[in-house]
């Protein structure tokens, strides 16, 4: 009964609208804007899980579709619609904003009500970007995004926070420029925005490795890759905790995002060409960002770079496919790659907010992120202890969390391609176990620091609860994988049929 | 002799609007001082009086009369309505600047109007005196708006400038129309459109000389890189209520001469004015954006932003296409409902004996009023070409032409300097949102009234036409195709 009703548009303006409503009802009131703000995204969340529900497994078909003219003149179109990469990303991002929510009631001390009016309204943003099937409204929420993002991290930011919040929307703005003009220059041969007809647009050699390079800009930044990374520990240490995990667990998301949507396959015979250059880049990010990680001395600053490490795995994992094929001459592994690679980014999803949130709770208690004003936190807040050795159990990849399924399956396509390669990759295990271990053990472990360590105060229940929702779905996945596997499972193997198919035109 | 007698329609806005112009001049004389709402009420009376005659009269086909002199097309319906509607919000926002400086008088009103006029006059030419005689009478009326606060040393300063340079490109203009004349035995535009295609190649060399003049002339007009130099001393010592006046709807006036004086005229000769305003684009991309970047005062920040924003419209001319002159139709018609906005804000945050035009008045304005902060960043994000406003939707047309007609480079070119100047207009947010507000005493934002009304209007329907950008490009698009 609930199939024609416009899920997907309800889920990008619910919160659009539910932000400015909180905007105009809270503005003096705190706690009348986080109710209603919690409220907002709590039914957003609730509705995006009918996508759960209703989403029809074993096929690689666009669902949910909702399609209305736009701009006739450009030949654009209002079209919505999620497959099996989308919409795990999709429900990530709703649950995400519901923590977010409910963790700004401590840390957030200041105009609470534009805080979650800003966040509410990024989300909209999102869900809008993962579900749009037309490049002009894929492009207009990928740039809308940034301005809430600008606000957040300069209003509720850290002391350099100008310096960041510029530097990151420069820096997504550089990158995502080029895209534009590939997809114009795409609607110029092809008469139309919809991305899914540029899947089917032969294109020449030259042609697909421009496109390429101008996606590569706009997701490289994203994601971010070496070396165009240096702006997330800026931006990630300046912004307030709930900027820190809308970046980690979903702003990062859709750089992968887009090259399972653009890259791959837009442009497939130039991605293969050029997987090579990806691969080292993956690999420089795994290698070259956990080594840095480990000197950090700042706990926002460790994860942010840990994220850029536990993202370098995913662009591993979609780019191997190529030389998979290469070398053995099949695409069965190449499936398993980007599989991985998506299993990484939810996982990751997860436990980069938990990390950001931990962070946070202890920042709200010293106002400080220095690894050095900590230690023996264990003493006085237990369950906070064991709620952050859960997760960095499941940053290093730990068997039984999340973690460790995406790396294993990435690992494992890695030596279908060359033992080497999997071996490198194989050092994020060992690499984020040092920086992930050592971080705990400094800040969780040991004597009790100094007198503000002694007078901490354990969890209180709304952390509690956050940090509960977490650990629990870190669990699960790293437990019981399947389903998610189940849903992605169709959509990939499409998509590696696609890209196994040259694009080129026939001459 | 046979005087055959024109038909006089199509122009009824026109002399419903200079009829008007005359009967305020009689009128205001005999108002005091303290009754000068009643000129104000009446110009602005004129202006939807004239809109509703435009609707009433527009219609697809192309009327042309007065002896092949004026031509009411579907195009300048469209041109005109723009040109009113942005009027109107100009005298709006001028009558609080104006009052605090008791400079609240009928000249800045009729004046106001005549250029109106002279702008109507421009977009409905079908001859080049006619279209000389539009600028002329918009030009008459700006130097003399610019000087018109008779107190202030900079504004007469910048008149100076404007009136000298102004004049100068007047008479490259007509030097350049004379040779193209000589060339073609013809003033009208449809006449000189035929004798160019019909032209050997030997005509070339003198065409294309009387060409350069002309579109030098132009590029004065516009302030266009490298003709630029007085755009920034001309907005800065303007009154703002001037420069509001200046930096708007002339500017869609600026895109009519270009349609009817380049496209319809010397269409034939695209291939040689096409290079030049590449060669304009380019440079006034650049220089506009960059310079951008070290101004302090508001005023001047805009006006180099205004010189990029004209590089944008070259771009969508230089196309050749019709999409092209859609889409910089659009591109001007939404750069002066922005910069209409821009310059509103900055009269807003005005008050008696105080000139919020530098860039640090607006330091803190998210915590003095969030809602006005609001329509400043959604009208600095139309401007940096930021989606949902519409300045995107506008950038993307722009450089779907440019691309479309084969220019790619160009395209990446563009999008290049957006992001630099991207950065200019980022920091007039951060000085809104992330820092406090200045110690000193600033004075009271009005928050009711007519006018900051209209201003969020102005600011909503930036982002209105944003979300529904299909509107306006869809109108443009007729309005091209005729």
């Amino acid at each position: 009964m609930f199939a024609d009703w416009p899920i997907l548009s309800l889920l990008i303006w619910l919160p659009i609208l539910g932000g400015f409503l909180t905007l105009a009802a809270g503005r003096d009131a705190p706690d009348v804007a986080w109710r209603l703000g919690l409220a907002v995204a709590g039914a957003t969340f609730l509705a995006s899980l009918w996508l759960w529900i209703g989403f029809e497994r074993g096929t690689p078909e666009m669902q949910f579709q909702e399609f209305t003219s736009w701009i006739a003149a450009f030949n654009v179109n209002y079209h919505l619609g999620v497959d099996g990469i989308s919409m795990p990303l999709i429900l990530l991002t709703t649950l995400t904003t519901v923590l977010v929510a409910i963790a700004a009631r401590d840390s957030v001390k200041d105009r609470l009500a534009y805080y979650l009016a800003a966040f509410l309204i990024m989300q909209g943003l999102m869900i809008g970007m993962f579900s749009a099937l037309d490049a002009v409204l894929f492009y207009v929420f990928f740039e809308a995004m940034l301005i809430p993002m600008f606000i957040v991290i300069g209003v509720w930011g850290g002391p350099r926070r100008v310096y960041a919040t510029i530097k990151f929307f420069l820096y997504t703005f550089l990158g995502s420029v080029f895209m534009l003009i590939a997809l114009i220059y795409m609607y110029l041969q092809s008469g139309s925005f919809a991305i899914l007809d540029f899947h089917h647009l032969p294109l020449p050699m030259t042609a697909q490795i421009l496109i390429f390079l101008a996606f590569l800009a706009a997701f490289a930044v994203k994601i971010p890759m070496f070396p165009v990374h240096t702006w997330l520990p800026d931006a990630h240490v300046e912004a307030p905790t709930g900027g820190s995990v809308i970046l980690a667990a979903i702003m990062l998301k859709i750089g992968g995002y887009g090259f399972l949507r653009f890259s791959l396959p837009i442009t497939p015979d130039a991605a293969a060409v050029l997987d090579v250059l990806m691969i080292t880049l993956s690999l420089i990010a795994v290698v070259y960002i956990g080594l840095v990680a480990l000197i950090q001395s700042d706990m926002k600053k460790l994860i942010a770079y840990s994220s850029i490490a536990h993202m370098g795995f995913v662009t591993l994992g979609f780019f191997i496919a190529f030389m998979i094929f290469r070398n053995t001459g099949d695409w069965d592994g190449a499936s398993l790659g980007i599989a991985g690679g998506m299993v990484q980014m939810i996982s990751h999803g997860f436990i980069s907010a938990a990390m950001f949130l931990a962070v946070g709770v202890l920042y709200d208690r010293l106002h400080s992120r220095n690894i050095a004003d900590y230690g023996g936190v264990v003493n006085t807040m237990p369950w906070f202890a064991a709620f952050f050795v859960l997760f960095a159990m499941a940053n290093t990849g730990l068997p039984g969390t999340s973690g460790f399924v995406g790396e294993f399956m990435v690992i494992l396509a890695a030596f279908r391609a060359n033992f080497w390669l999997a071996f490198l990759a194989a050092t994020t295990l060992i690499l984020a176990a040092g920086y992930t271990l050592w971080l705990v053990k400094r800040v969780i472990f040991g004597e009790i620091g100094n007198d503000n360590v002694a007078g901490l105060k354990d969890l209180t229940p709304r952390e509690f609860l956050v940090m509960g929702v977490l650990a629990f779905f870190v669990l699960l996945l790293g437990i019981w994988p399947a389903p998610l596997l189940d849903v992605m499972n169709a959509t990939i193997d499409h998509l590696v049929a696609h890209i196994a198919q040259s694009k080129l035109p026939a001459l | 002799m046979n005087f055959e007698i024109p038909a006089f329609l199509p122009a009824l806005p026109e002399m419903f609007v200079l009829g008007m112009a005359c009967l305020i001049l009689v009128i205001d004389v005999f108002l005091p001082d303290t009754r000068r709402d009643i000129t104000y009420g009446l110009v602005q009376a004129t202006l939807v009086v004239a809109a509703g005659l435009t609707l009433w009269l527009a219609g697809p086909e192309t009327q042309i009369t007065f002896h092949g002199t004026f031509v009411a097309d579907p195009i300048s319906d469209v041109l005109k309505l723009a040109v009113y509607l942005v009027s109107f919000l100009v005298f709006l926002y001028a009558r609080p600047y104006l009052m605090e400086r008791d400079i609240y008088k009928g000249e800045f009103y009729v004046l106001g109007l005549f250029g109106v006029l002279g702008m109507m006059v421009m977009i409905s030419a079908h001859n080049f005196l006619t279209l000389y005689l539009g600028l002329e009478l918009l030009a008459l009326v700006s130097y003399a708006l610019v000087a018109f606060w008779r107190d202030s040393a900079r504004a007469s300063e910048a008149a100076m400038k404007y009136f000298v340079l102004g004049a100068l490109a007047s008479g490259l203009l007509l030097y350049g129309l004379s040779m193209i004349y000589g060339m073609t035995g013809s003033l009208d535009i449809a006449t000189v459109a035929a004798a160019l295609q019909a032209a050997d190649e030997g005509m070339n060399v003198p065409l294309v000389f009387g060409l350069v003049f002309v579109v030098v002339a132009l590029a004065f007009k516009l302030g266009a890189v490298p003709f630029h130099m007085w755009v920034p001393d001309v907005y800065d010592g303007a009154p703002t209520a001037v420069t509001l006046f200046i930096a708007t709807a002339p500017k869609i006036a600026g895109f009519a001469l270009l349609m009817r004086l380049l496209v319809e005229g010397l269409g034939p000769l695209h291939g040689d004015w096409g290079d030049m305003l590449m060669v304009l684009a380019v440079l006034s991309l650049a220089v506009g954006n960059v310079i951008a970047i070290a101004q302090t005062s508001l005023k001047r920040m805009f006006a180099y932003s205004t010189i990029a924003h004209v590089g944008f419209l070259f771009m969508g001319i230089l196309a050749g296409t019709e999409t092209g002159y859609a889409s910089a139709m659009f591109y001007i018609i939404v750069y002066a409902l922005t910069a209409a906005g821009g310059f509103g804000m900055i009269i807003l945050l005005s008050g008696r004996g105080f000139e919020a035009d530098q860039l640090d008045d607006f330091r803190g304005l998210g915590q003095r009023s969030p809602w006005f902060a609001f329509m400043m960043l959604l009208l600095l994000f139309s401007m940096a070409g930021v989606p949902p406003t519409v300045g995107f939707f506008a950038k993307l047309a722009v450089i779907q032409a440019a691309i479309g007609a084969g220019h790619v480079w160009l395209g990446v070119y563009a999008v290049i300097f957006s992001i630099i100047g991207a950065f200019y207009y980022l920091r007039v947010v951060k000085l809104m949102f992330f820092d406090a507000p200045p110690i000193e005493e600033q004075p009271a934002i009005n928050r009711g009234g007519a006018f900051a009304t209209a201003l969020s209007l102005n600011g909503l329907a930036v982002l209105f036409l944003g979300i529904f950008p299909g509107l306006l490009l869809t109108l443009t698009h007729y309005a091209v195709a005729g």
